[in-house]
């Protein structure tokens, strides 16, 4: 094995100045930052396309916007999300915290960390002029579903090769973060003592570099089927469209999987710290979070109970979904175990871990009424699944991103965010999040389906109620835009380098001064 | 006390994990051919061999009946007018039947078109096997003219005692473009 020594001849350089700082950083927290703003412009651009859905959606009949619009804004709305917040939020994060989590300088492929975050905004601006073009922007969902996908106007290609781009971002993403983390650790820090934000981390990069090819392949088929005279998914030609259902969700899953896995880690962060305790079955979580991983690729078909699988073939993937109940309940029991006679503090960080144990296990819980498929051809493409996605992805997702922002954002910027805002953002989205998606649970059990722009008259009061809760959301995260802003300009207590009470017993991160310097462990920290 | 720290290559970690990211893409591909043959193996998804079968000396079940229907579809906006002269037929197991599907050019050009079937439900396919069918090969339609195109089938007798009634369905698409 080659042994190269880093020079470390002056490492007190900062940054250069002014913007090419930017577009040139090699510097993972540089990138970590630009990932971050990136996802939290996204998680504004998609909440707006939200709005407009929920503004539609307020009465019933057609008050707004036209139906190929309303369906634009449900495709773009959840694609932005997916592939534009969440997963970008997670790779800032990642990029933060890994290095400093496992004492090393930085990530292991600079440069390519570099190219990996600036190809985004490319593809997020040629995803939003898509809107502008003949015929509008996709409008079959963000599953793309042929044949209808393949009836999209001029910005057909476009929505393709900004699937292409986002998936060789997320590619060169995930191959830094396992070489870094397979590669840069500090002596002394082995797998087995790596915190689980890392832990989580790792096995959704495997995940990410399993997928998304498959992804990137899936969607070339559908272009060379429009455009190239392919017959991959046309009947006429001997395709067939279910074909394309199969090759996405065998995407599709693993990727919820990789929506959900760094929260996980997130959480199994920050509840041992205000619980200050150590984490409760720290082996248990690294495999639970492992087989997770495993068994995301052997149930993909429970997203298409309904297309005519045989008997066998719906049993089978009945029980092999209610199977990644087990490991994710060993998860939540452990996060409890951990707050079990805790001497608890409840700063924001760890508010919103809690209310994400909560409402994700909500979440958790509609997914095992929907893995029985008999149960589920009644609930398919309702609206009862909408609300499923939405308290795994937004009071999951989401709520865990919001808590690590909160948890880190003192060691980032070396200032105490304002602690009394920070609940009122948490009581005013925590409450609205319920309003906004619990009765949607009731329209699909009544039947509403998805991804409609006007609805029959007995669904009328759900869907206000909805809509109230939509907005009251939305413009509840203006605090955090206000929380974050004003601490990126230094204002605000000065934080000290532990931050929180005890911190430093559970992490490298906390033994930093606070602001993180530029360059961190140029020298290896020291692990017990 | 510090240490330096001392990097290993990472070249070593690297290459492996891009091949890992390449060749998925090709897996990607490969699921294609994999899922025909999955298909194929185990009589899913309703899909339909296209080749005749020769016609073989089952031993007819007098004593069951399997009732089969007949459905036509045309695809998008083909101006075909496409019926079966019967939409149902009782059968007995083993015992071969010929029905009449027709076809009528409604429009003033020639069409071509390729009929694609499909049977529900998809664990019966294998069972109903077909000697003679318009859906081997691709149609052509004079223009203003009907033209009749008999199936001829049997049901296989190892067809599984639960199943009583199996549809056939056959839709029509437009493929006079890609023929030009
Ligand atoms: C116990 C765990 C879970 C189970 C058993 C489960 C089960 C299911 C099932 C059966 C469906 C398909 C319903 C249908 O279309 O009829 C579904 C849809 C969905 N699930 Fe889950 N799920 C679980 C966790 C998650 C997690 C953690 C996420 C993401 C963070 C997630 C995101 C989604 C999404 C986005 C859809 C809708 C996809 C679409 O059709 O657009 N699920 N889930
Ligand atoms: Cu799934």
């Amino acid at each position: 094995m080659s042994v190269t020594a880093i020079h470390d001849d002056h490492h007190d350089h900062g940054p250069t100045k002014g913007f090419m700082r930017w577009v040139t950083t090699t510097n993972h927290k540089d990138i970590g930052t630009l990932y971050l703003v990136f996802s939290l412009a996204m998680f504004m651009v998609g909440g707006a396309m939200a709005l407009v859905i929920r503004a539609e959606l307020f009465e019933p009949g057609m008050q707004f916007v036209d139906p190929l619009f309303f369906n634009s804004m449900t495709t773009l709305h959840a694609l932005i999300m997916v592939f534009g917040a969440v997963m970008p939020a997670f790779a800032g994060l990642a990029n933060w915290m890994i290095p400093m989590m496992i004492g090393s300088p930085d990530m292991a492929l600079p440069r390519l960390n570099n190219w990996s975050f600036w190809l985004l905004p490319f593809a997020a601006v040629m995803l939003v002029s898509t809107l502008f073009m003949d015929g509008g922007a996709a409008a079959a969902g963000w599953t793309l579903y042929p044949p209808l996908s393949l009836q999209a106007g001029a910005s057909f290609p476009f929505t393709i090769f900004t699937i292409h781009i986002l998936g060789i971002s997320s590619i060169m993403a995930a191959i830094n973060i396992i070489v870094t983390i397979l590669n840069m650790r500090a002596p002394g820090m082995t797998l087995m003592k790596m915190p689980l934000f890392v832990w989580t981390w790792l096995i959704t990069a495997f995940l990410l570099i399993a997928i998304m090819p498959v992804f990137a392949g899936a969607v070339t088929m559908l272009l060379t089927d429009k455009f190239f005279g392919t017959s991959f998914f046309n009947a006429a030609g001997g395709g067939d469209p279910v074909l394309y259902q199969h090759l996405f969700w065998f995407f599709g899953h693993p990727e919820v999987y990789v929506l959900i896995l760094p929260s996980f880690g997130i959480v199994s962060q920050i509840i041992p710290t205000f619980a200050r305790k150590p984490l409760f079955g720290y082996s248990s979580m690294v495999y639970a979070t492992a087989s997770i991983g495993f068994l995301s690729f052997v149930v993909w078909a429970h997203h298409q109970y309904t297309v005519g699988m045989p008997v066998e073939g719906e049993l089978y993937f009945t029980y092999a979904t209610m199977l990644i109940a087990v490991p994710t309940g060993v998860k939540v029991f452990n996060w409890m175990s951990t707050m079990w006679q805790g001497a608890m503090t409840f700063e924001a960080p760890m508010l919103w871990a809690i209310a994400f144990v909560v409402l994700f296990t909500m979440g958790g819980f509609t997914g095992l009424m929907m893995a029985i498929s008999p149960a589920d051809l009644q609930y398919h493409d309702t609206y009862f699944i909408v609300a499923h996605f939405h308290y795994v992805l937004v009071s999951g997702a989401v709520f865990a991103i919001i808590a690590a922002v909160y948890y880190w954002l003192p060691k980032w910027t070396g200032v105490m965010y304002d602690e009394r805002l920070a609940n009122l953002h948490f009581w005013l989205t925590t409450i609205s999040v319920n309003v906004c998606f619990f009765p949607q649970h009731f329209l699909g059990l009544a039947g509403m389906p998805r991804r409609i722009p006007d609805y029959a008259l007995q669904f009328a009061e759900f869907n206000a109620w909805s809509s109230v809760g939509a907005f009251v959301f939305g413009f509840s995260q203006l605090i955090l835009c206000y929380i974050v802003v004003k601490s990126m300009r230094g204002e605000g207590e000065k934080a000290t380098d532990e931050v929180w009470e005890g911190a430093s017993e559970h992490g490298l991160e906390w033994q930093l001064p606070s602001p993180a310097p530029y360059h961190t462990w140029e020298h290896s920290p020291h692990i017990h | 006390m510090k240490e330096r720290f001392e990097r290993r290559s990472n070249s070593k970690v690297l290459w492996p994990v891009v091949l890992v990211s390449i060749a998925m893409f090709g897996i990607g591909f490969a699921l294609v051919p994999l899922y025909d043959v999955f298909c194929e193996l185990t009589g899913l998804n309703g899909k339909v061999k296209s080749e005749a079968q020769a016609e073989a000396g089952f031993r007819v079940d007098q004593a069951r009946w399997v009732t089969v229907e007949f459905v036509t579809t045309v695809n998008g906006e083909m101006p075909l007018g496409f019926r079966v002269e019967t939409t149902k037929l009782k059968v007995h197991p083993g015992e071969y039947q010929t029905v009449k599907f027709f076809g009528t050019n409604q429009s003033d050009r020639t069409l071509v078109g390729r009929a694609i079937p499909s049977i529900a439900p998809g664990w019966a396919t294998q069972f109903l096997k077909k000697t003679e069918c318009f859906c081997f090969s691709e149609q052509t339609f004079e223009p203003q003219k009907e033209r009749e195109m008999p199936v001829r089938f049997v049901i296989d007798p190892a067809l599984p005692e639960s199943v009583a009634d199996v549809t056939l369905s056959y839709t029509f698409f437009d493929i006079t473009e890609k023929q030009q």
